[in-house]
């Protein structure tokens, strides 16, 4: 009987979840955590009457299951961060084009694949950070100033696992060669305040309490603790300005979130429905004002603690190369010894 | 029945491997020249972090467990009951959350250095404080909260060990101190060995707290093998490598399971406890005190301080259905986790056949694994498996396995049978070859056996087995977060991903679910043993 009930019970949940196909809905694999997409989505389903079903995870495992699932997968739409994540599912045969025609007024054409697989939905951009009553950045100008004698033990950055770091060096690595940026890398890391620990907002807190001068991290870590319901994080971010490296060079570091339409979608006119409607300025002001990221395009205002930054002279580089060389920056950190 | 049982036992053994075995088919050919870079720059970190790791984490567990379980079987302490069940608690708390509310009470900007900074006027750098974010600081943390899979165990077997020993022991002049190490402790040393290899797998497998600890493992390696270099093929090779790791840890388990047999004594004897000295009694109570205050409330005091700061910014409603979600799902896994196992437990008792043996010893295997390792694992058996149902059988079914929450009890299925098999053969180890061969000489058939003698006496065993999958599906996140269907959210997904948002106080109350839903199967789980061992009361 026991037996009898343990698989009733398993049978039955099976049934429940296993195909409940629906006419108008569009299903979404994100790797942007619910809570950074949801209201999106209900402000979509209530605009058009297209039902949006979601599964949010990390974005190298959702590419490992779209695989896996392959023509019966279900996913209509890849939600995520990272360009190497988009080109990665690309160059796996994931994803199809979409109709880039309607949005190329919109979005600049470095920020759409050039087979129209994929488009950036915001920006983010990698700056350095510091205090400014505390430190001197009047010699620093570039990330290469940091692998200096000067800041020896003085730098806050995240472990060398972390996709950022991998991005940003894939694009240095592009835009300087391998060579330049490894011997780069190798005093970078014995300028380190301490071994990489901890992410971007454990890096501004670091540096606010003192354990190092300069933190590298994302804006959107910065902006979102400046207006963090705890008061003691949001002092913290108040205190720290924003130094945009190679400004007068190639200009900062900026990666992307971005959307695909899956190669197997079902509801694929649904998919392109929600990739429009996520470029619409009312979707892009959420996205820079209450989430925090650089809108994708133009005439949307930013947020505050965004504005406060400034303006900056962001990377040109070909998105797509910063993907093909992720491989090439894990193994050039960890020559260097970055942990 | 006998006939076929072992049969069965095989049969679900080989489906938990197909897993494993769909990771082994993947690994492709051998690359000399990433293994090369990975030999050259990381390889030793992760090797020696990881022993590190699994024998700090089994070693502190052990020291936290053994002490705790002893005085708790041995002395009158004040509250004595309650203990027994506030030890349990840390039970409920994942390892990579506390690790969380550890570094946001202790890193450079938390409450604990700033009172020191302001206090004694210095600044970061000026003074030292150990770094949470650190080996020792994930060895500690693990510690405080995998000690009571040790806890568990050590403290039946304690329980169990017949006053006659002690009076034995007494006569020949020996003291407490020595009767402990020379007599008590061999003798539960199997059930301590036992509790010990769960949690150094369990370490072995830890990836949330290593990464956001900035720690080379083997886990993290895995990770950035696979996706930092993109490289399939040697991660599943690296994963290959930690199993024969894990090999290890389960053959030094086995060897020293051999001697279960021993007589533990008869369980009817009602034991004495003893008394403490004053100072004893207060020393143990501060020993018990900071255990159970380490690896409970002051995170869960951390918790609620974070929670109270944004009381207005949380979603109410949704949380219950999270609740349900994620005990549904709990209770159907570990059903069907605790049956597989009590099967697999019976076959291995009743048949002696090489074979099964083998396959019941490398299912437990999937507890070392990483969970995302073992989510790919069934992953790649599953849409197999869907695919074959489809394109050759013709069935238009979809992903009807993989895609549903099949997939997820199944995963949990492959990564928990270990937790189920070994507390179910503990208890089945307390049936001694004499009971079954005197139900037989009585006539009983082995259904009857089963009802009569087997039943009363692994009741407890299985309790706890159950108790603890529950427990452990409740925490399980990699499987889950990857594996589940549209919409279909659980706490801990939620508070991964509020927290891999670095919104670490936001992800506090889902945290805080976590272990409040935790704590019920914990109480239980006491309630039972507090009932089954309950001592003679001596005045």
């Amino acid at each position: 009987m026991f037996t009898r009930f343990a698989f009733l019970r398993v049978l039955s949940l099976v049934l429940l979840f296993s195909a409940s196909v629906q006419a108008n809905q569009v299903n979404v694999y994100s790797a942007r955590s619910e809570a950074l997409i949801k209201p999106l989505l209900n402000a979509f389903t209530e605009d058009t009457g297209i039902k949006v079903n979601l599964v949010t995870g990390k974005a190298d495992l959702l590419l490992t299951r779209m695989a896996r699932e392959g023509k019966y997968g279900k996913a209509d739409l890849l939600i995520t961060t990272d360009v190497g994540r988009l080109h990665r599912a690309k160059s796996m045969g994931l994803l199809q084009s979409m109709d880039i025609n309607s949005v190329t007024e919109m979005v600049s054409k470095r920020f759409i694949d050039s087979d129209g697989h994929w488009i950036a939905l915001t920006t983010r951009a990698r700056p350095m950070m510091y205090l400014a009553d505390k430190t001197d950045v009047s010699q620093l100008s570039s990330l290469f100033d940091l692998a200096k004698p000067e800041w020896k033990g003085r730098v806050c950055i995240r472990s060398s696992s972390n996709i950022y770091n991998q991005s940003m060096v894939a694009a240095m690595i592009e835009q300087y060669g391998e060579a330049k940026v490894l011997e780069w890398a190798s005093r970078f890391v014995k300028n380190f305040a301490r071994s990489p620990q901890g992410g971007d907002r454990d890096q501004i807190k670091a540096l606010v309490a003192g354990e190092c001068d300069i933190a590298v991290a994302n804006t959107y870590y910065l902006a979102g603790m400046a207006v963090d319901a705890d008061k003691a994080t949001s002092d913290i971010a108040k205190q720290v300005s924003v130094l945009w490296p190679d400004q007068s060079g190639d200009g900062a570091h900026i990666n992307i979130s971005g959307a695909a339409i899956s190669r197997y979608a079902r509801n694929k006119e649904n998919a392109q429905a929600l990739i429009e409607y996520m470029l619409t300025k009312k979707a892009q002001q959420w996205y820079a004002q209450d989430n925090q990221e650089y809108p994708i395009v133009g005439d949307v205002p930013w947020s505050p603690a965004l504005m406060s930054y400034g303006d900056f002279k962001a990377q040109k580089i070909a998105l797509e190369t910063v993907g093909e060389r992720n491989a090439q920056a894990v193994k050039l950190m960890d020559k260097a010894g970055w942990k | 029945m006998p006939k076929t049982l072992p049969i069965v036992a095989c049969m679900l053994a080989g489906l938990v491997l197909l897993p494993l075995i769909a990771l082994l088919l993947n690994l492709g050919h051998w690359d000399p020249e990433t293994w090369q870079h990975l030999y050259q720059h990381v390889l030793l970190d992760y090797v020696l972090n990881s022993l590190g790791l699994t024998l700090g984490v089994g070693l502190g567990a052990c020291l936290l467990a053994i002490p705790a379980a002893w005085v708790l079987t041995q002395y009158h302490l004040p509250g004595r009951r309650v203990w027994q069940w506030l030890v349990l608690m840390p039970l409920a708390m994942p390892a990579y959350i506390i690790a969380y509310t550890y570094t946001g009470i202790l890193d450079s900007s938390g409450p604990v250095q700033s009172t020191i900074q302001s206090v004694f006027d210095v600044s970061v750098g000026e003074y030292w404080f150990p770094n949470v974010r650190s080996l020792p600081g994930a060895i500690i943390m693990m510690s405080l909260v995998l000690y009571p899979y040790i806890f568990v165990l050590a403290r039946s077997a304690f329980s169990e060990q017949s006053d006659t020993l002690k009076e034995a022991a007494q006569t020949m002049g020996y003291q407490r101190w020595r009767y402990f190490f020379c007599v008590a402790l061999p003798l539960a040393k199997p059930a301590i060995v036992t509790g010990a290899a769960l949690v150094m797998m369990e370490a072995l497998a830890d990836y949330g707290t290593v990464q956001y600890f900035g720690i080379s493992t083997f886990t993290t390696g895995i990770y950035r093998t696979w996706f930092g270099l993109g490289n399939e093929q040697v991660a599943a090779q690296l994963s290959l490598l930690l199993s024969v790791v894990v090999l290890v840890v389960l053959l030094l388990e086995q060897r020293s399971r051999r001697h279960l047999s021993v007589a533990t004594g008869d369980n009817h004897t009602r034991r004495a406890l003893l008394h403490l000295s004053r100072s004893g009694q207060f020393w143990t109570l501060v020993f018990l005190l900071c255990v159970v205050s380490a690896g409970f409330f002051i995170p869960v005091g951390q918790m609620l301080i974070w929670i109270f700061q944004r009381l207005n910014s949380q979603e109410w409603p949704e949380f219950l259905s999270l609740i349900l979600n994620t005990v549904t799902l709990a209770v159907a896994a570990m059903l069907v986790i605790v049956l597989v196992a009590i099967i697999i437990a019976y076959a291995r008792r009743l048949s002696t056949h090489v074979g099964l043996k083998l396959l019941a010893q490398l299912s437990v295997m999937g507890y070392a694994f990483p969970g995302t390792v073992i989510a790919v694992g069934a992953m790649i058996a599953l849409t197999r498996t869907d695919y074959w149902l489809n394109d050759t059988l013709g069935l238009e079914v979809g992903l009807l396995l993989s895609g549903s929450l099949f997939a997820l009890v199944f995963a949990y299925l492959v990564r928990f049978l270990a937790v189920a098999i070994h507390n179910v053969e503990t208890g089945l180890g307390r049936v001694t070859i004499n009971m079954d061969m005197a139900a037989q000489t009585m006539g009983y058939s082995p259904l009857q056996r089963l009802q009569s003698v087997h039943i009363p006496l692994i009741k407890g065993s299985v309790l706890s087995a159950m108790l603890l999958v529950f427990v452990d599906v409740l925490k399980e996140l990699p499987a889950t977060l990857i594996m589940r269907p549209f919409d279909f959210n659980t706490l801990a997904v939620r508070a991964f991903e509020l927290a891999s948002d670095e919104r670490l106080a936001d992800a506090a109350l889902p945290s805080l679910s976590i272990v409040v839903v935790g704590l019920l199967p914990v109480i239980l789980l006491a309630y039972h043993i507090d009932k089954s061992y309950q001592p003679r009361r001596t005045s």
